[in-house]
């Protein structure tokens, strides 16, 4: 999934260290390599601006997102290009599509994060025990995995909400529910091999409590895989709630989303396409932000070399 | 060998056996009355229990269940309760042609665009083209399918009258170039990606840097020697990616019209078409359950070390 890490002497001194992620040093090792690595510092940037937008939103909108404005429609009721008081235009209802946007970002974050840290969560749990108790335990729980994988995610998510109803605390419980999957595969790989290794038996033999085997011996060199994992994840995320919200049934109207705002603006795609344009561009470069930022730690971190180094 | 193959199908019907228990009980547990969905908004309390009788629907979810489970192994997928008359796997089968060829050209489309890039970006490896390249395929990677296909749609088929705007028709193969491009173009990043990643580590291994000592042509170096070792992760993702795609790709279809295997689940979500529902997420799971099988077959053709029964 990844690139092959370009190799120069700072990541290798950063990758050397088992334990990159909570090694003391970690910040500043990170911000050294982000002054080489101009993409993924931008990368970076995106995001932190993205988190400021959404955490503002209310004093950044320049309107409610909410309100019908009665300028926000021409005399024959078709949506406002954009210039003047919009600045990005107004949606089919007259509602400002910039402060929409705005609005949005908190969505997607705010799904994003959450549904990919409960996933994670999850997957880390699944992962562990399947790999660390092996068995019975293991073949059983990586059946269900096997299970939930093989069902069709998006179908999954539709008819969870079918169930559920659509709101969204349930959209971020329905992807973190088909999310998981992929973490705790990989976790289990990575538990497999690390309870192999000397320290882990040394500890054994020494009588230490397997939970704390798990905590002081394991959980560390899972780190790197986590973090990287759960970058990507969010990209991954963000993408999901955005096709559910395009066919509607994730975040729901009124509040402003940007996979309902395709969706809902879709029909004037002739002549109104800054409906559609404006939300895709916004979502892209999220997602894209995620992604490379993601590439990078996974450069930086090397999760996967972490257990098969040395 | 003959054991392997026997573990590898019970674990096949088994994972198969849970995704539709687990249909099964996604369906029974929607707030909602099918019965009343197929009897109308105006019809009497009567009429809508006559219905819930006639569709079993009175009996206890176990027995159902059981009886669903029953027929399933005759291969009986049972009737529609939205259409009716209509049995679900008629109604599968004429969605299946469109799904069949949109996913085939999707991954057409995965491979033609995806490996050319891959193998060009690892020959240029820590170039400027090969960074370039990489930032097209995270953009490629990172864009909502459905908005690129409306996208497609304005420019191609609205703005110029390129391809057709929507829906199904004659030839059929010129209605799918825009929703197989969109389909594929995800997974074509994705392709780049990877291939670019085992090229650069084929490329430095030792047999290849013999072929060149030895005054080998580069161009045979590539086909005969690199392209080999290349495939077997193409291989796997392909597979996996054409049984994902055949299980009925929703966004798309919903984008271009396409009546799919994937409209047809999503419009039985609507109207609580239970049988329906189950069926088309078997058909999906059957789809990427076999075709993990066949891609671990795949395997050992391309490559000779790989031996069945480790797996």
């Amino acid at each position: 999934m990844s690139t092959a890490p370009m190799s120069s002497p700072l990541l290798e001194t950063a990758a050397a260290e088992p334990t990159a992620v909570t090694d003391p040093h970690f910040v500043r090792v990170a911000l050294r390599s982000l002054r080489r690595n101009k993409v993924a510092a931008l990368s970076v940037f995106v995001i932190l601006v993205l988190a400021i937008v959404a955490i503002f939103a209310p004093l950044l909108a320049p309107h409610d997102p909410l309100h019908t404005f009665p300028s926000g429609l021409s005399n024959q009721g078709a949506p406002m290009p954009p210039g003047g008081k919009f600045l990005l235009g107004t949606d089919e209802s007259g509602r400002d599509v910039l402060s929409r946007l705005i609005f949005g970002a908190r969505v997607s974050l705010l799904v994003g994060v959450i549904a990919t840290g409960l996933a994670s969560l999850i997957g880390v749990l699944v992962g562990t025990i399947a790999g660390y108790a092996g068995g019975i335990i293991e073949s059983i729980l990586m059946r269900i995995t096997d299970v939930v994988m093989s069902f069709p995610l998006l179908l999954f998510c539709i008819a969870l909400i079918a169930v559920t109803g659509p709101s969204t605390r349930n959209v971020v419980m329905v992807i973190a529910f088909g999310y998981w999957t992929y973490l705790a595969r990989i976790v289990r790989s990575l538990v497999l091999s690390l309870k192999e290794r000397e320290f882990v038996t040394a500890a054994k033999t020494l009588g230490v409590p397997d939970l704390t085997i798990l905590r002081r011996h394991i959980l560390p060199h899972l780190a790197p895989a986590i973090v990287v994992y759960t970058t990507l994840g969010i990209a991954s995320s963000i993408m999901i709630e955005a096709s559910l919200s395009y066919l509607g049934i994730g975040v729901p109207l009124p509040q402003a989303s940007w996979g309902q705002m395709i969706n809902s603006g879709q029909q004037y795609y002739q002549t109104a396409p800054w409906l559609l344009i404006a939300p895709g561009i916004c979502l892209i470069l999220t997602v894209l932000s995620f992604n490379l930022a993601g590439d990078w730690l996974t450069d930086l971190l090397d999760p996967s070399d972490e257990v098969t180094r040395r | 060998m003959i054991a392997w193959f026997l573990r590898r199908l019970l674990q096949m019907v088994l994972v198969v056996l849970g995704v539709v228990t687990l249909a099964f009980i996604f369906s029974n547990i929607v707030p909602g009355n099918p019965a009343r969905l197929v009897a109308g908004p105006q019809a009497t309390p009567q009429a809508v229990q006559l219905i819930a009788h006639q569709l079993g629907l009175d009996r206890p979810v176990l027995s159902q269940y059981l009886q669903y489970m029953w027929r399933l192994l005759h291969g009986n997928l049972g009737v529609s309760y939205a259409l009716e008359d209509r049995t679900v796997s008629s109604e599968i089968m004429g969605a299946l042609p469109f799904t069949i060829q949109l996913a085939i050209g999707g991954v057409l489309v995965e491979i033609l665009i995806g490996l050319p890039i891959g193998i060009i970006a690892a020959y240029r490896a820590g170039g400027f083209l090969d960074r370039a390249l990489n930032i097209v395929a995270l953009v490629g990677l990172s864009m909502p399918p459905f908005w690129l296909g409306l996208m497609l749609l304005y420019y191609l088929a609205y703005k110029v009258s390129l391809f057709p705007l929507n829906g199904t028709g004659h030839p059929l193969v010129w209605y799918l170039v825009l929703p197989s491009f969109t389909l594929g173009i995800g997974g074509a990043a994705f392709y780049a990606r990877m291939v670019r990643t085992t090229m650069i580590s084929v490329l430095r291994s030792p047999f290849i840097e013999f072929a060149r000592l030895k005054g080998m042509p580069e161009r045979r170096i590539i086909f005969r020697h690199t392209l080999r070792h290349v495939l077997t992760p193409v291989v796997t993702m392909l597979g996996m990616d054409l049984g994902y795609f055949l299980g009925g790709v929703l966004i798309i279809e919903s984008v271009f019209g396409l009546p799919g295997v994937g409209l047809l689940a999503y419009s039985a979500i609507g109207t609580l078409d239970i049988p329906m529902i189950t069926g088309t997420v078997l058909v999906a799971a059957v789809f990427v359950v076999v075709m993990n099988f066949v891609v671990d077959v795949t395997y050992t053709l391309i490559d000779p070390r790989v031996r069945l029964s480790r797996r």
